[in-house]
């Protein structure tokens, strides 16, 4: 092969491997993802609130915009529960005599990837980035946070630790889990999470906590403080 | 005669469909955003309420809930437990729910609380 040959597919190779990656996990994720997760935005309204309840896993539509890249391919490949409760946790809900607990039999695993597929369905879904504009329009700039005030506020002043854990078994189980959120998350999904959910998602499970930009950015740092721990 | 009697027919059936649909939509709306703290048999024992500082309030009670109007229903649905002297961790479903949603749940809790 000459030198022009070797050149030519060397620049063709380089142009169309990222493409060929795309499709290649384009088409797992219909086969493998799509099942249980939205690739594509859901006509909310037209579906009603029963949409929710419906669900088997979180939509990806927007994946592009929330989680980070490498811990996703990780993930991918050897994933780990991070909503106790399932995505519905109603639905995986038992009575007991010491109350409602989570039935973990009824908690279905997510299916592990090799690493070549991982890679090529992260490629893919880090392409999905229907909220774009929701991430420009934030301004959470990294800071820090006494990590005794953080909880403080995390905890008693907003709530939110009777749905989310910021620590292993410390906390509500209906959420994900937060002490890795900041490992999972893009640093200004969670930040315009936590300010508008619906604006994510209109059947968001969690409230709009109507605060001022400062202080999501200081829930914020708290979850940068106890993911960097 | 005959027209009359199929109409008045029809307008009750429609009215069941809609009252079934009513009853439907509230369950799921009470599924989705109650049940994790008041639990599914709606008795304040929610998978969260262990780890609360304040036990979730038992919609089945008619002592506890008769304590409450349905504007003060509403109002604590909309603008969460703060609104009314009560814990912040009752979150404010404003944003989540529209007014007739919001108004579809206070009839349900009465139904819970007095009607069962």
């Amino acid at each position: 092969m000459s030198m022009h040959a070797l050149l030519k597919l060397f620049s063709l190779l380089a142009l169309g491997f990222p493409l060929l990656s795309l499709a290649d996990g384009a088409a797992i994720a219909q086969q493998q993802c799509a099942g249980c997760h939205a690739l594509e935005q859901p006509d909310y309204a037209a579906l009603g609130i029963a949409e929710r309840s419906q669900r088997q896993g979180p939509p990806l539509y927007y994946a592009g915009n929330k989680f980070r890249q490498t811990w996703l391919a990780a993930w991918l490949q050897n994933p780990v529960r991070l909503r106790p409760g399932g995505s519905f946790p109603p639905a995986h809900t038992q009575q007991t005599e010491e109350g409602d607990r989570i039935d973990a039999s009824s908690l279905a695993e997510h299916i592990a990837l090799a690493a070549e597929p991982a890679r090529q369905v992260t490629e893919y879904l880090m392409s999905l980035q229907a909220h774009n504009a929701l991430l420009e329009q934030d301004s959470y700039q990294p800071g820090k946070i006494a990590l005794r005030m953080g909880k403080m506020d995390f905890r008693k002043f907003k709530g939110c630790n009777a749905c989310h854990q910021d620590a292993p078994e410390t906390g509500g189980v209906s959420g994900p889990e937060l002490y890795t959120a900041w490992q999972r998350l893009q640093p200004a999904f969670i930040s315009s999470y936590i300010k508008d959910p619906t604006a994510w998602d209109p059947h968001s499970m969690m409230p709009v906590l109507k605060v001022k930009d400062a202080a999501v950015h200081k829930l914020v740092n708290y979850l940068k403080a106890i993911g960097e721990q | 005669m005959r027209f009359c009697v199929m109409t008045a027919l029809l307008m009750l059936s429609v009215a069941s469909a809609q009252g079934e649909a009513l009853s439907g939509d509230a369950k799921i709306l009470y599924q989705t955003y109650c049940t994790q703290c008041h639990g599914i048999a709606a008795n304040g024992n929610g998978i969260n309420a262990p780890s609360m500082s304040v036990q979730p309030r038992d919609h089945t009670d008619p002592v506890e809930m008769g304590t409450r109007t349905d504007e003060e229903l509403f109002k604590v649905i909309k603008h969460g437990g703060k609104s009314i002297n009560k814990s912040v961790l009752m979150p404010a479903w404003g944003d989540n729910l529209d007014d007739e949603q919001i108004h579809t749940l206070v009839r349900y809790l009465r139904t819970l609380c007095c009607t069962q």
